[in-house]
């Protein structure tokens, strides 16, 4: 097994009404020069937690003791920009294992499938509705159900369905990797190699 | 069946199409740096997996490089070790490696197309997202993360659903002082950060057919920028011309083959793509950002838009301004500036330099600048001086640092500090992007070269 497996996510959520969060923003370019995957949580949308001066801006979501959560709610277009696997990691250690936007960026999108972080696609009215209903009461909670690709506030019942594909979401719920299942190819895989013309 | 260019070189890479799930697509070339690949090479080693095709990886050090001094040890403990850990791991898989020093180094995306290593029709990957530059050459080209550059080093191959297909088509003639960067940067701001997402890109027209192979790489290389997987053009004679009797194309008979197979990528009269746009060349000006992503761009000469004009939040649009210190309404025009950055992957190149240089001449840099000018190679750096810009730019008073990312993503020492207005080439304008609260303004290299002399920003054109 290369990750945790899946399968459904009953919790409270973060919220960040903000569009186009780019992954610098995730995880600035200055936090990626360890040669281990280990840490990056500390430094998760770091200069929007932090000052320069070290201190926490209390006016960012995550030091606000009022949220807390296992699923990060953003805007649209989340994880723009670079294609830092880091950011996803980030996302991971600081003890998300869920992403929900109305819309992702690709290369993020990709990287959260390949460490275990379900994103989450909702439509621009849902998207609307949870961050509504957390402001409301942060004790809100969702319930991530992958079996069944939907998405619920518990509170109220009202839900969405989600879409991922089928290999992909084997592979979430048993906590499979792509290599596992190239790995298990790579006889054709030689052999298409040998006829590559460059 | 009418086949798209992308559709052609797409398809004769899938290995395997894995039913409602991905393609298994095979990679021609893969390239690697440091920052993106030490966690790659430890799961090799925890799963026991060689490299399968270490002769078709390459590795080059570029974005944790200092561009001073590169002689000496490099100062900050993290950079050198992630630098090692990368020259260890090119050694222990038999993978060329071309580190700090070594007369082939310089930025992923400068240095390929510099030694044939890209080419026509082939699929070409690196963890960075701006690997999207070699689609330039008619090659498949798209950044990816770090579990897929394990994959790549294991098996040669990425597990991607194939993207849907998008044209954008400009053509007319591009007006005085406009440049592949402001064409980029207008596609951008029309399409917005997301609007390519989900789409691979082939740019087409008498606009991109006129352009240099360079202008296309600037092209290409902001294709991500707009979300888009990547970007590509078509290859015609020029890209021909470019390649031929570089270090890594085919030679003599391999050539004539490999020119059969590059002969059939164009797309086919009446191919269907998902998506269309089209654009008319000659109302492109040269352009600038206002904001804190790169669709945040607009006409120099045109004052920010208001909050009410604009889709998308007005909350994220006023908080980006007020990142800038802008207000709706402002011209840009006459805005002082602190900073010019000319480099990067997107506008590090020698004929950006050349641009640099043409409006520079016989002018002292501004005062109030502070301008680093960092080439993408050091066959970008050997070029500066042998055709005589380095004396044009010592005469101005204009610092000619050493080849690397740099001030593009501020890994180095070289960052804007907080608050500064930074005039740069190079591709995103995020906030920190360039250093802790900088503010970035993307721009060609003749609007920086105008900001750069004169202290503000100012239309080039008036300096042409």
């Amino acid at each position: 097994m290369a990750y945790d497996s899946f399968h459904t996510l009953e919790s409270t959520a973060v919220p960040l009404p903000i569009e186009n969060v780019d992954t610098d923003q995730i995880i600035p370019a200055r936090f990626l020069k360890a040669t281990e995957r280990k840490g990056f949580g500390d430094n998760l949308f770091r200069d929007w937690r932090f000052d320069q001066n070290n201190n926490p801006k209390e006016e960012f979501v995550l030091n606000n003791p009022t949220y807390s959560g296992k699923i990060l709610v953003g805007g649209h277009n989340f994880g723009s920009g670079s294609s830092r696997e880091h950011a996803a990691w980030a996302v991971y250690d600081y003890g998300f294992r869920c992403v929900v936007s109305s819309f992702f960026a690709d290369i993020f999108k990709n990287n959260c499938l390949n460490i275990g972080v379900l994103p989450v696609q909702v439509s621009e009215e849902f998207l609307k509705t949870i961050f509504e209903a957390v402001e409301e009461n942060p004790k809100t909670e969702l319930l991530i159900d992958l079996p069944n690709q939907k998405i619920q506030i518990n509170s109220t019942g009202a839900s969405e369905s989600f879409e991922i594909n089928a290999y992909k979401k084997e592979n979430m719920l048993n906590g499979y990797d792509d290599i596992d299942y190239l790995e298990s190819m790579k006889e054709d895989i030689k052999t298409f190699a040998v006829n590559r013309p460059l | 069946m009418k086949k798209t260019l992308f559709d052609k070189v797409w398809d004769s890479h899938v290995v395997r199409s894995i039913k409602e799930g991905p393609d298994v697509l095979f990679i021609d070339r893969h390239m690697i740096h440091e920052v993106t690949s030490p966690v790659a090479f430890l799961g090799l080693k925890n799963r026991k997996l060689p490299v399968l095709h270490p002769e078709k990886t390459f590795a080059t050090a570029d974005h944790n490089t200092p561009t001073l001094n590169q002689h000496l040890p490099v100062a900050d403990p993290l950079s050198r070790n992630q630098l090692k850990a990368l020259e260890e791991n090119a050694a222990a898989h038999g993978i060329s490696y071309w580190g700090l020093g070594h007369k082939k180094n310089g930025i992923v995306h400068v240095v390929g197309p510099e030694y044939g290593i890209t080419q026509p029709g082939a699929t070409i990957v690196c963890g960075d997202s701006h690997t999207s530059t070699h689609g330039a050459f008619g090659a498949i080209a798209f950044g990816i993360g770090t579990s897929e550059v394990e994959m790549v080093l294991a098996t040669q191959c990425i597990m991607q659903p194939k993207p849907k297909k998008m044209r954008i088509t400009i053509d007319g003639k591009l007006n005085h002082g406009v440049t592949p960067k402001d064409v980029a940067l207008f596609i951008i701001s029309q399409l917005t950060t997301s609007g390519a997402t989900g789409y691979f890109v082939e740019y087409a027209g008498e606009v991109f057919r006129e352009l240099s192979m360079e202008g296309r790489m600037t092209v290409c290389n902001l294709s991500i920028e707009m979300g888009a997987r990547g970007g590509m053009i078509e290859p015609d004679e020029k890209t021909f011309t470019y390649i031929k009797d570089r270090e890594f194309t085919p030679k003599d008979a391999a050539w004539d083959k490999a020119m059969e197979y590059w002969s059939t990528l164009h797309t086919d009269e009446g191919a269907a793509f998902d998506k269309e746009f089209t654009f008319d060349g000659s109302e492109i000006d040269p352009m600038i950002t206002f904001g804190t992503n790169p669709g945040m761009g607009m006409s120099i000469t045109k004052a920010i838009p208001k909050a009410k004009e604009i889709q998308g939040s007005a909350t994220t649009y006023s908080k980006s301004l007020d990142y800038m210190g802008y207000r709706e309404g402002d011209s840009m025009i006459g805005k002082p500036i602190d900073y010019v950055f000319i480099g990067s992957c997107t506008n590090g190149r020698i004929e950006d330099f050349r641009a640099f240089a043409q409006i520079v001449k016989g002018h002292k840099r501004a005062a109030n600048v502070t301008a680093w000018l960092v080439p993408g190679s050091h066959n970008v750096l050997k070029a500066i001086k042998e055709e005589g810009l380095l004396e044009i730019f010592e005469a101005a008073e204009f610092e000619l640092r050493e080849p690397g990312c740099s001030a593009c993503l501020a890994m180095n020492d070289d960052k804007i500090p907080a608050g500064k207005y930074a005039v740069s080439t190079s591709n995103r304008n995020f906030e920190g992007r360039q250093g802790p609260g900088a503010r970035t303004l993307l721009a060609s290299p003749l609007v920086a070269a105008a900001a750069a002399i004169t202290g503000k920003i100012t239309d080039p054109r008036t300096l042409i």
